[in-house]
């Protein structure tokens, strides 16, 4: 039983990685930069806890809140590029990150241990969890009411004129700035409320795992998390939900025996969905709620049709 | 109202605007014509703040716009279509206007109640719009889904959700039959007698000639005559510039 909880866990973190990259993918920018922000999220909620004895829920806040800044200040040279250079540069960034932590070496004296960040051995006993007595299934449901909330709170932006508006900055910009749209407030904006959601998600991850280092936050986990929106498609968040059970569950935890073939597997069926559903699982349009729930004409799912004709 | 003075535009060797000076006075549709390449287009992106000009200003009502961001120039009144339309695809009709409504309302309005409101798409203003462009069966197709005479319709009607004060139509009839040329028109003059200025680029010579009250025509890059439209009809020069094209030379004497 404890195993599959464990894996309800990781499908709930990583949700919220991928929901982190969704909201800036809207707005046609593909980000790198989310496991970066992850990161930060996992260490300052880790610190927050282990080293400063704070509540899990103020922890992960602050988490988010600190990634947010970041990437608020990772907006703003990110509106330069775009494209490949934007993935190129997000990279980097993701990089320095990983190394950042890979150098950062802060510990202090808590009930007769140091904890803290270890350089290359990482920050060990995080141990929000165990120490106040959550059990596995506690800990289950506390990340997925954060998932909820979360998806709950991008669910109705979409619905709202925010929503809209990412949505017309990523099919064309030009067009977004000729209505009197504000380029930079909008995708500095996005990539701030998805700094945001990656941090809330790497503090949660921090406790779950309750040692990290930096080699987790690698360019591995930063594809992952821009595949699950590109995957699940832009319709909404139950894309980017579907991408993740079915990428952890079935790729990587259904296709265990296969081993180190499953990264392979991995870029192979991106590339296979990619051209098969240029528009993800679920396409650009279909699963929008209001159209499920109110009538209104069907919208085609063709995906040259949303091409502009230059 | 809308005031250019000795604007122009280079890329690297071509001077796309070459020092045009035009002023629209409020209230009236100017045409704006000229041949293929002639910098009409440049222009209107020199307007909106697409483009930076190499030299000159672009006024309205005094105020200098030169400087100004595009999205800031759009609360000031300026709106736009695209010669090439350009609609967010992904989003419905109703969508495109609702998100057009973001250029006249942030003049005002904080941007959480601006954006983060549910439903607006829904609202009488838009409703109207809709009517107004002939698109009110459409509000929740796909902007991408729409035939290509709609499409035009949704931008002229995107343009008009920012509550412009001046209305830049890019070739607002190319691939328009004449009857719908003629409803366009319609269209046009409503626009202006609810007291929006227009500034029309057209090559359909029939439809500027017969709604503009002052027709400036631009040659590559620099303006060779402005006037009445019968004046312009009548300008040698103008004559000379479109004597390259047979067509438009006949078009533009029997308009
Ligand atoms: N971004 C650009 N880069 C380089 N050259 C450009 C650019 N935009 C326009 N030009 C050039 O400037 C000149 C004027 O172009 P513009 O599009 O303004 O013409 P136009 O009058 O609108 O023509 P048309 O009737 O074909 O639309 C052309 O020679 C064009 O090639
Ligand atoms: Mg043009």
């Amino acid at each position: 039983m404890d195993f599959y909880l464990g894996l309800a866990q990781i499908f709930g973190v990583h949700t919220l990685l991928g929901l982190s990259a969704y909201v800036v993918l809207l707005t046609g920018q593909v980000s790198m930069a989310q496991a970066g922000f992850y990161a930060i999220g996992a260490y300052t909620a880790g610190a927050m806890t282990a080293m400063f004895g704070l509540h899990i829920l103020p922890a992960i806040v602050i988490a988010g809140l600190v990634s947010a800044a970041i990437a608020c200040i990772v907006g703003f040279p990110a509106l330069r590029v775009k494209g490949l250079m934007l993935v190129v540069a997000t990279l980097a960034f993701g990089e320095m990150v990983r190394l950042f932590f890979f150098n950062l070496t802060w510990q202090v004296e808590r009930n007769g241990d140091r904890v803290g960040p270890n350089g290359a051995e990482g920050f060990r006993s995080i141990r929000y969890f165990p120490e106040n007595g959550w059990e596995v299934w506690h800990v289950t449901v506390f990340i997925w009411f954060v998932v909820v909330v979360v998806m709950g709170a991008l669910w109705w932006m979409d619905r709202t004129r925010a929503g809209a508006v990412l949505r017309a900055v990523g099919h064309d910009e030009t067009a977004a700035q000729s209505i009197g749209l504000n380029l930079t407030a909008v995708k500095v904006g996005a990539m701030t409320a998805g700094g945001f959601i990656a941090g809330l998600g790497g503090g949660i991850y921090a406790h779950t795992v309750t040692h990290i280092e930096h080699g987790v936050f690698g360019v591995l986990l930063a594809t992952f998390a821009i595949a699950y929106p590109i995957l699940g498609g832009l319709g909404s968040v139950f894309g980017t939900l579907i991408a993740v059970l079915f990428i952890q569950g079935f790729l990587i935890e259904g296709l265990r025996f296969m081993g180190e073939w499953r990264s392979l597997l991995f870029g192979a069926l991106i590339v296979l969905a990619m051209n098969l559903r240029p528009h993800g699982l679920l396409g650009e349009h279909a699963p929008r709620l209001k159209n499920l729930f109110g009538a209104g004409p069907a919208r085609p799912s063709d995906p040259l049709s949303t091409k502009e004709a230059k | 109202m809308l005031a250019l003075d000795s604007l122009s535009k280079h890329f690297g060797g071509v001077r796309a605007v070459d020092g045009i000076s035009l002023t629209l006075k409020e209230g009236e549709i100017f045409g704006l014509i000229g041949p293929n390449g002639s910098g009409k287009s440049t222009t209107i992106n020199l307007i909106t703040g697409l483009y930076t000009p190499t030299t000159g200003t672009v006024r309205l009502d005094g105020r200098d716009l030169t400087a100004m961001a595009q999205h800031e120039r759009t609360a000031m009144g300026v709106a736009r279509t695209f010669q090439n339309i350009r609609l967010f695809g992904n989003l419905t009709v109703a969508e495109n206007l609702w998100v057009a409504q973001n250029g006249h309302e942030q003049r005002r309005a904080h941007f959480l109640g601006r954006w983060f409101r549910a439903g607006g798409e829904h609202s009488p203003e838009i409703g109207e719009l809709l009517k107004f462009s002939r698109l009110h069966s459409k509000r929740d197709v796909q902007a991408s889904a729409l035939s290509f005479g709609e499409m035009r319709r949704l931008e002229m009607a995107r343009a008009l959700a920012s509550r412009p004060r001046v209305l830049l139509l890019d070739e607002p009839a190319a691939g328009a039959s004449r009857e719908d040329g003629q409803i366009l028109a319609e269209r046009i003059r409503e626009t202006r007698d609810r007291g929006v200025t227009v500034l029309l680029i057209e090559h359909m010579m029939e439809l500027v000639m017969g709604i503009s009250d002052r027709v400036a025509v631009l040659n590559f890059g620099r303006k060779i005559a402005e006037g009445s439209p019968a004046e312009v009809q009548a300008n040698a020069d103008v004559r000379a510039a479109y004597l390259g094209s047979k067509h438009k030379d006949e078009e533009l004497i029997h308009a």
